[in-house]
């Protein structure tokens, strides 16, 4: 009885996944639906998940899945070809870049901030260069009444409290990010940590994501602490005003993300650094995300349909940009992408030939 | 092993036919492959895991060796890896957790099975269960929000003033570190241990409170020596199995316990546990070294949970051996 049931129920099974699978296969060849894979950062995620429904709508036939298993995680996936594209808030290192069989290139795809946030009472305003950020981070100026922060903030009531510093304790491209601006503007930083998406910290408390800093700092009488712009903004967090290589203290407003991206260099392969650019208001601690793509597509259907998604992204994306708290591209830099897509091939054939 | 005692007791009155016989007898070949296969699934996974974590380490056993366990130095820009502020931190905060949990558990679990009324007594253990279906998501958040503020402003200051002058209780409290790692990691064991210590108790035969009550004993004296000593390997079992929790818990521990890689004797200071630093570092990290050595921090967390769990298991056969041979 029960060997004839168990031979009931597998072969009901296999008839099922037979029949299922005959599906798949049909409904492939029928409609002529793309399906895109990628992975990668966290940072982008409410931008391109908000591009890729949107894109959906106007171009039904592509369906573009990604999954923000953060930038590490992305630039593997890549290398490994498990997806279409990756994702990442830092460009690929030399030893990253090495293991991919196929070069990649690094296409911009927004510019976001990140913001020194502070939880002190009765202080709306908060001034700080970078030198003593770093100081702070690095563990030198312990106390809030420390006559270096007073220089920068005279009239603000700033208390005789320990200052309890918080950062990232995962590695995150915010912390490279941050890392990065602490190393040009100190250069004890870049000798005793270094930059990299986790560091050893000198000083402070570790928590776990940019909701775990957010929940500490708002908890912290005397706590500061990074996070993203996003993150800071929806949380109404205090944000500080940081000086930048001109001298002005800017407090993190879009346009002066933006700027930074306006003067900054930007390397043949579309990458560059935006922490500590040079220019009037422009706001010291900016990164570009980028994604990562197959300069030459192994499959031209899917390369075709990812290269339209991306001239599409860079363009008209754009507007989506803001009310998420991304800076949109300035247009110099949208013309180096489109060369850039331009030249994005599948088997030697140009996948871009009609724009 | 159970089979040979049972089988003399089966009624054979009502002798099967042997068609029914013979069917049975096929029925329970299939029947014993089928759960052998399952059991042995469990035991090549388990030597697949650990065959596949030595494989994914050891880039870093080879770079480091022994070097690995006794390093405090953490440092992924230069590449530097040790593993003993993890592993100190790991250690002392379920040790931490350990001493909180397992005086209120056993006050619990003695409750329950010896003192509650009949009416309280499903309520409540149904509600001390219930905490353990928490998500640990939620104890960390509630962690950041609730408690770290409360052991900042409260029960620091006042272990601070009290017993300052014992090295566990200096240095500048921020609410974030060992101590608040291993105060919500006792909340979120209590229910284990609580809940397998009743089943313990119960386990103990009615016929031995009865005697020491009929020989004078008090409530107290009846539970502390009639009770407890039949008792104790699973009582010790239960423990171990909250220590096993404690040991891999990772959520709320990293929410809490601050995340630096130190070695402080104060209990105040941060610290950083196993399972936080690869749940921490592991998505994010490329260098292949850096993953080699995650991987092996990995490796020694698995080989202290396999060993504890092997432990308990051991510890809670025997008691079960022994309440069924008092039956």
């Amino acid at each position: 009885m029960i060997a004839r049931r168990a031979f009931v129920l597998i072969a009901m099974c296999s008839v099922l996944a037979f029949g299922c699978s005959r599906k798949d296969a049909g409904a492939d060849v029928a409609g002529a639906a793309v399906s895109l894979n990628g992975a990668g950062a966290t940072f982008p995620y409410p931008l391109y998940s908000k591009w890729m429904a949107a894109y959906n709508q106007l171009h039904p036939e592509i369906r573009i899945n990604y999954q923000s298993i953060g930038s590490g995680g992305g630039i593997r996936q890549v290398i490994a070809g498990t997806v279409d594209f990756g994702a990442s808030d830092t460009a690929l290192t030399e030893s990253e870049r090495k293991k991919s069989a196929a070069p990649l290139h690094h296409i911009p795809t927004t510019i976001g901030a990140v913001v020194v946030a502070y939880n002190l009472e009765g202080v709306q305003e908060l001034r700080l260069s970078g030198d003593l950020l770093a100081d702070i981070f690095l563990g030198k100026i312990t106390k809030w009444s420390d006559p270096r922060i007073a220089a920068q903030n005279e009239g603000a009531p700033l208390p005789d409290r320990t200052i309890a510093v918080v950062h990232r304790s995962d590695g995150s491209g915010t912390s490279a990010i941050f890392t990065e601006y602490l190393g040009r503007v100190s250069p004890e930083w870049e000798r005793s940590v270094g930059v990299g998406k986790s560091v050893r910290w000198p000083a402070g408390l570790g928590a776990k994501g940019n909701e775990g800093v957010t929940g500490q700092i708002k908890t912290t009488p005397g706590a500061i602490g990074y996070t993203e712009l996003a993150y800071a903004r929806q949380n109404g967090l205090s944000v500080a005003a940081l000086r930048n290589r001109a001298g002005e203290f800017v407090v993190p407003e879009l346009s002066a993300i933006s700027k930074a991206a306006e003067n900054a260099e930007l390397s043949e392969d579309l990458h560059g650094s935006l922490t500590d650019a040079d220019g009037s208001g422009v706001y010291p601690i900016a990164a570009y995300t980028y994604l990562l793509v197959h300069g030459d597509a192994r499959d031209p259907v899917k390369g075709e349909a990812l290269a339209k998604f991306l001239w599409w992204a860079i363009h008209d994306g754009q507007r989506f940009a803001a009310e998420l708290d991304y800076a949109p591209l300035p247009a110099k830099v949208v013309t180096r992408i489109e060369e850039r897509l331009r030249s994005l091939k599948a088997a030697g054939k140009p996948l871009l030939s009609e724009l | 092993m159970a089979q040979p005692v049972q089988s003399p007791s089966v009624p054979v009155s009502r002798a099967p036919s042997k068609r029914a016989r013979g069917e049975g007898n096929v029925g329970d070949a299939v029947f014993r492959w089928l759960t052998a296969a399952f059991a042995a699934t469990v035991v090549v996974t388990l030597l697949a895991m650990a065959a596949e974590m030595v494989g994914a380490s050891w880039l870093s056993i080879r770079e480091f060796g022994a070097e690995f366990i006794v390093s405090r130095d953490w440092n992924p820009v230069t590449e530097e890896f040790g593993a003993l502020p993890f592993i100190y931190g790991t250690v002392v905060s379920s040790l931490l957790a350990l001493a909180i949990s397992v005086p209120i558990s056993f006050g619990v679990a003695i409750f329950l099975s010896e003192m509650a009324p009949d009416w309280l007594r499903n309520p409540l253990g149904f509600l001390v269960e219930l905490l353990a279906a928490v998500p640990s998501v939620v104890y960390g958040l509630w962690g950041i929000f609730a408690l770290a503020p409360w052991m900042r402003d409260t029960v620091e200051p006042a272990l601070r003033e009290h017993l300052g002058f014992l090295p566990f209780f200096q240095g500048p409290n921020q609410g974030y570190g060992m101590l608040t790692g291993g105060v919500v990691l006792a909340i979120m064991i209590t229910p284990t241990i609580s809940s397998v210590s009743r089943e313990v108790l119960r386990v103990v035969p009615r016929t031995f409170r009865e005697a020491a009550l009929g020989l004078g004993a008090t409530r107290w004296e009846t539970i502390a020596t009639a009770v407890i000593p039949v008792a104790r390997s699973g009582l010790v079992g239960a423990v171990i199995l909250g220590l096993g929790r404690a040991l891999g818990e990772t959520m709320a521990i990293t929410m809490l316990i601050g995340n630096r890689p130190e070695i402080d004797v104060s209990l105040f200071a941060p610290a950083y546990t196993m399972a936080s630093v690869i749940a921490n570092e592991f998505t994010e990290a490329t260098e292949d070294l850096y993953l080699a050595a995650l991987a092996e921090i990995g490796l020694l967390l698995f080989l202290v949970t396999v060993l504890l769990n092997v432990l308990a298991r051991l510890l809670v056969w025997r008691v079960q051996a022994q309440g069924g041979a008092a039956t």
